[in-house]
């Protein structure tokens, strides 16, 4: 388990909490737990609440100084949400009689209560949360079912089936592709099939290292059991501590640390989906076969239109004996990206490396806590001093890239000075890994950044692409200035945080994430704009040769460019593949194609 | 139908805004040279720039990826080796590169100076247009396309943007000066590179240009100059566009290199250009010198001459990216390596074709007219109309006065970008005429010399910008059948196309240009559209007529070539047997007595040679035909 967010609230089972009622313990309308979160204090310091986090508790002085410079916001003028959701917002719900009683007659757990449908009805799309925020709620499922077990999803399929109504998946709510909105125009009853209850690791198989687990169970929530004993997945996206396994299948997720582990796709031996058409499995678990077109690949990415994932058969690994964080600072991100190409090629990557632009690396900066002692500070600028005095670096181009080694102690050490090796020969200075680590924690922080930022009028997202190498710095750099330009265009008075960093190193390429905000104060619409400039700097990341997403999926955001990226046959054969799997559309989340 | 009169009174021409002028010899009057030589001089750079040396640039260009897979490609179709043809790269490099050096820039600063007070009266610059290119310098690459008329055009550029501390520009220059001993070093020191005229099949040449230019471009080393038209006109008229270099600036951001480039046009005006007399002799047939070092020697005696005003007028910038927008997808560049050389597809061809004739048409848009360009035209008119009759009268200066007022406020109303001194007309005449007399213009006797004449004509070609739309309805409507809206449409569309080699008319704009033209002449109260008809006003018959006797040499000329073509042409003509050829024949008519508007101008025959000979040698006689019978039919109306 990633020793970044200590669960000190481990002994709390969280997927009891996150059982019935997530919303006592998760934000209905943000991001992450309840009980934590940014905030301006009175004195003006931004402070992170709660005890989950290792920043929990802390004050983070050099925040508002960013904050109120970089967007041109103020902690005076404040943009606060609704506080609780007004049960009128939410419209009443559309139940097919026969669908419910039938069900009800299972025995199945449901609920038509407000609360649970609209928890239900979005992932954490600005535009989404925007609403929330504002109080409006807009088509939502309902009927939540909790199944309990592989088969209580069949009889839910085929009830589905039998009564005509809309099944829409919910693992996780992370969804940040608009994959979980419901149709407006969908008139049926909608359903949504929670997995959470599924979460139980069905079996170990220490001989041949898999596990066959339950597609509900929430990525912390795997590692952890499997930690118990001694094993580890090794798969972390970001979202880790929320999304589910289904979601992970079901999106071609990626992790972290997929250049020791893999991506989703790698370290999944065996699904189990339930279609319309029945259940969809390999009859073994072999690590490769050729037998045609993998049917794993119609279920990865699937994005829930197809099917339920409800058991997996995952690769597992013995827990890593040593993990060792670290950080090179390069005088420009040209450099910066040179090495992790050089680090590509030689294929030597540590389990993760992570490159971030020079606005990003302020960024982590403005969210290093209030340093304790006076030695500590005296030994931050003296590095400082160092760097930029000494070595020339200037401080408004240098950049920062975090590792993240894992392996024996040894293997790790010898890793480490190969990659710190040709990272000298581009220019790069080890930077510790104190720096390594803030990195690493801004990924899980940032999500509740955006709240934050919510509260004073700047609202922002982030999105993926992967790209070929040659291409890497042409994207970042053309998507940056893309992005600046279209706010500039559409009437943003201050200029916008555009930043990026190269989070996945691959043979023949790299995984770029942009990270992109702006002050809206006297702008009628916000929404409309940001939506305007996302779409935009989506069109520039595909006119510079950038796929239209790495892991996050396609959901409805992305749909339009579906056609160009895989090409009309490549439609036909997705959608004939759906025509043969659920030709009713009970799977009618519309998502992908 | 498409021919609706729709031209939108927000695009009235007339309503342009344009900036004021500042005169920059007057503080060199003031002060001193040597000091203005050696003032400080810090440009503000593009924000990207990556600060490297003319050395580093060339070797940046050797190493690259494009040149290393067209240096292998040549060595598998020759056999050669590769290292050889890297020689042969780094030689040709070598012959090609600039390297620009600010004591060189400090010297022509120096004497220039010195030449431009002598040779003119003033040197006028609107500040407000180097303000926007300063700023678009930092945003981004920048291109400079100044109109091309004269040998100084480049010289005088680097002196302003000199003179406003302004980033100096690298030039594409063409390869005759560099037979310019010294001459040649000391124009590449000050930021001019060579490039050979033709090299059409040569891969390894087209490559290490490209490269080079795309590297000094991409990294922010040098605004970027070249001269949209090619060469210099002869003739003051704007020629047409050639495509190769700007098919290369546009490339860096077409394939997402950078993330915009800024194209902006310069319209550089002279009242007299150095090389008048030159170019009418040129065009009569007599070859234009070599450019040599001793002959710009014996050139200085045009020091003694006066040549009056240049206004240069640095438009707006135009970005790339934003021309682009809707029209090119960029995604086309995803599947090949963007290193390998590939034919430009073709709707980037018709982009770039499309933005060259926008931008040659923002150069003429501020091309100031001076009054004696509209005089010039006048003069022309009559001359021909008195040749014609068979009479050699003058006219009255009172007369000619109440012409030009005229034509001022038509052209005024056309949105020509004028420069009338005063408002006391008869003053100003005075000075014209004083000037025209200067050069022996005055009375018509002497007229008949076709040098002079020639002169005249391109002094009138300055203008032609302003009315060649009107002038084409005006014309549209003669040679009509009907009055019927859709003819008049269909025969301005039928000469347009005659015409598209010869003046400046965005391909695939017929209809644009159309309404463009309805606008301007409804606007004038020379025409009014009912719903079917188009009908000529009282008092618009002396502007269309005024309109289309202004496109009466050209129709002749073609006219011409269309007889020569078809009595005498054999299939086996060559181009360069073409234009001596066409000539002799029209020799042959003058002595037998065919009078001719206007001696046939070598530019313009070369557009013939284009478009006819493509036409002759496909056969298509009955094109050829239908010209002939249109000329023939307007003539002779």
């Amino acid at each position: 388990m990633d020793r970044l967010f200590e669960c000190v609230n481990c002994k709390l089972n969280l997927c009891q909490y996150l059982f019935f009622h997530r919303q006592e313990i998760l934000k209905w309308n943000g991001w992450g737990y309840s009980d934590t979160r940014f905030l301006f204090n009175k004195k003006g310091q931004a402070e992170f609440t709660g005890k989950r986090y290792r920043l929990s508790g802390m004050i983070i002085p050099a925040l508002q100084n960013w904050f109120e410079g970089t967007f041109g916001a103020s902690v005076q003028h404040k943009s606060p949400a609704m506080p609780i959701l007004t049960s009128s917002a939410v419209q009443p719900p559309t139940l097919n009689e026969a669908f419910v009683d039938e069900l009800k007659s299972t025995g199945i757990p449901c609920s038509h209560d407000a609360e649970d449908r609209v928890f239900r009805g979005h992932g954490h799309c600005l535009h989404e949360v925007f609403a929330l925020r504002e109080g409006k709620v807009g088509r939502v499922p309902d009927i939540v079912v909790w199944p309990n077990c592989h088969n209580d999803v069949v009889k839910i399929v085929e009830l589905a089936c039998k009564h005509n109504v809309c099944l829409i998946p919910y693992g996780g709510g992370t969804s940040v592709s608009s994959a979980l909105e419901c149709p407006p125009e969908e008139t049926r009853c909608i359903v949504s099939l929670d997995t959470s209850q599924m979460n139980r690791i069905l079996w170990i198989d220490e001989k041949n290292l898999t596990a066959h687990v339950e597609a509900g169970i929430v990525g912390q929530e795997l590692e952890r059991l499997l930690n118990e004993s001694g094993y580890c997945t090794g798969h972390e996206p970001d979202s880790m501590e929320f999304s589910s396994l289904g979601g992970w299948v079901a999106t071609r997720a990626s992790g972290m640390k997929k250049n020791i582990y893999g991506n989703i796709e790698d370290l999944v031996v065996h699904v189990k989906m339930v279609t319309p058409q029945g259940v969809i499995e390999k009859g073994c678990q072999c690590p490769r076969m050729s037998t045609g077109p993998d049917i794993h690949h119609f279920i990865m990415g699937s994005e829930g239109t197809l099917g339920v994932v409800t058991e997996v058969t995952m690769k597992i690994r013995p827990m890593p004996e040593y993990q060792k964080y670290g950080s090179v600072v390069f005088p420009n991100f040209e450099q910066g990206v040179a090495c992790l190409r050089e680090v590509a090629k030689q294929r030597c990557a540590p389990a993760s490396i992570r490159l971030m632009d020079n606005e990003q690396f302020k960024f982590g900066h403005a969210l290093k806590p209030q340093v304790s002692s006076i030695f500590t500070s005296f030994l931050d600028g003296l590095k400082k001093f160092y760097i930029t005095k000494f070595k020339g670096f200037d401080p408004d181009r240098l950049c920062v890239a975090t590792l993240l080694f894992e392996g024996d102690r040894e293997k790790v050490l010898q890793h480490e000075k190969q990659v710190y090796d040709i990272a000298a020969k581009f220019g790069g200075l080890a930077a510790g890994e104190d720096n390594g680590q803030r990195g690493y924690m801004l990924t899980f922080v940032i999500a509740y950044l955006r709240d934050l930022g919510m509260d004073y009028y700047v609202i922002g997202e982030s999105f993926e692409t992967s790209v070929p190498w040659d291409r890497v710095l042409d994207i970042c750099r053309n998507v940056k200035a893309r992005i600046i330009q279209e706010c500039k265009d559409k009437g943003v008075q201050f200029s916008p945080l555009s930043t990026c960093r190269v989070t996945q190193t691959y043979d023949a390429g790299a995984c770029v994430y942009f990270y992109f905000a702006f002050n809206y104060r006297g702008l009628s619409d916000p929404v409309h704009v940001y939506e305007q400039v996302e779409h935009a700097a989506r069109e520039e990341i595909l006119a510079n040769g950038g796929s239209l997403s790495h892991h996050h999926g396609v959901g409805k955001l992305r749909k339009e460019w579906m056609r160009e990226t895989i090409s009309d046959v490549g439609m036909g054969m997705l959608k004939s593949v759906k025509n043969y799997v659920d030709p009713k559309n009970i799977f009618g989340n519309r998502n992908l194609i | 139908s498409k021919c609706v009169y729709t031209y939108k009174e927000h695009r009235d021409p007339m309503l342009k805004k344009r900036d004021d002028f500042e005169d920059i010899l007057e503080e060199r009057r003031n002060s001193s040279d040597l000091k203005y030589a050696l003032r400080c001089y810090t440009p503000v750079l593009y924000k990207g720039v990556t600060p490297c040396t003319s050395s580093m640039l060339k070797s940046m260009v050797l190493q690259s990826d494009q040149l290393h897979y067209v240096i292998n490609q040549v060595s598998k179709e020759t056999g050669k080796a590769t290292d050889d043809i890297k020689e042969e790269a780094s030689a040709i490099l070598e012959e090609m590169a600039q390297c620009l050096q600010l004591s060189t820039v400090r010297f022509f600063a120096f004497t220039l100076s010195k030449a431009f007070k002598t040779l003119f009266r003033s040197i006028c610059v609107n500040e407000d247009g180097i303000q926007r290119l300063q700023q678009a310098i930092q945003e981004h690459p920048v291109v400079l396309l100044p109109s091309h008329r004269s040998y100084m055009d480049f010289l005088l550029m680097s002196y302003i943007l000199y003179t406003y501390d302004v980033a100096l520009p690298v030039i594409a220059a063409g390869m005759d000066f560099m037979g310019m001993k010294f001459v040649g070093e000391m124009l590449r020191m000050s930021g001019a590179f060579f490039i050979r005229r033709s090299f059409g099949g040569d891969k390894l040449y087209w490559a290490l240009f490209s490269e080079y230019v795309k590297t000094m471009l991409k990294n922010g080393f040098a605004p970027v100059e070249f001269f949209l038209e090619g060469t210099r006109s002869r003739t003051s008229k704007s020629l047409t566009p050639k495509l190769g270099l700007l098919n290369i600036v546009m490339d860096p951001f077409l394939k997402g290199e950078v993330f915009d480039v800024n194209v902006v046009p310069v319209s550089i005006s002279y009242e007299r250009v150095l090389e008048e007399t030159l170019y009418a002799r040129e065009l009569l047939g007599i070859p234009k010198p070599k450019e040599s070092t001793s002959g710009l020697f014996k050139a200085r005696k045009i020091l003694s001459e006066d040549y009056g005003s240049i206004h240069v007028y640095f438009g707006q910038p135009v970005s790339v990216r934003s021309l682009a927008q809707g029209k090119v997808n960029r995604c086309q560049f995803n599947l090949v390596p963007r290193h390998i050389p590939r034919r430009p597809s073709e709707d980037i061809a018709s982009f770039v074709n499309d933005s060259a004739y926008r931008l040659v048409r923002a150069q003429e848009e501020n091309m100031v007219l001076k009054p004696w360009v509209l005089v010039a035209s006048l003069l022309l008119q009559y001359h021909h109309q008195n040749q014609a009759a068979g009479q050699k009268r003058g006219i009255a200066l009172g007369e000619l006065t109440a012409q030009a007022v005229w034509l001022r406020d038509l052209s005024r109303q056309y949105g020509a970008f004028l420069h009338w001194p005063g408002t006391v007309v008869t003053q100003v005449f005075t000075i014209i005429l004083l000037a025209l007399l200067e050069q022996g213009l005055y009375f018509f006797e002497l007229l008949s010399q076709a040098v002079i004449l020639l002169s005249c004509a391109s002094y009138r070609n300055q203008a032609l910008h302003v009315f060649v739309r009107p002038a084409l309805l005006a014309l549209a409507i003669h040679t009509a059948s009907s009055n019927q809206k859709q003819e008049v449409f269909n025969s301005f569309s039928f000469l347009r196309n005659m015409f598209s080699n010869e003046f400046i008319l965005c391909p695939g704009a017929t209809v644009q240009d159309f309404e463009e033209a309805c606008y301007l002449l409804v606007k004038t109260g020379a025409l009014q559209f009912t719903q079917q008809e188009v009908l000529v006003t009282e008092r618009g018959h002396r502007t269309l007529a005024f309109l289309s006797t202004m496109l009466d040499p050209f129709l002749q000329g073609y006219q011409v070539v269309c007889r020569f073509l078809c009595e005498e042409a054999t299939e086996t003509l060559t181009e360069k047997q073409f234009i001596p050829a066409v000539r002799k024949f029209i020799k042959k008519l003058l002595l037998a007595g065919f009078y001719l508007l206007l001696f046939l101008r070598f530019s313009f025959v070369c557009v013939c040679v284009f478009f006819f000979t493509s036409a002759f040698y496909k056969m298509h006689n009955c094109v050829l035909c239908v010209c002939v019978c249109v000329c023939v039919c307007v003539l002779s109306r």
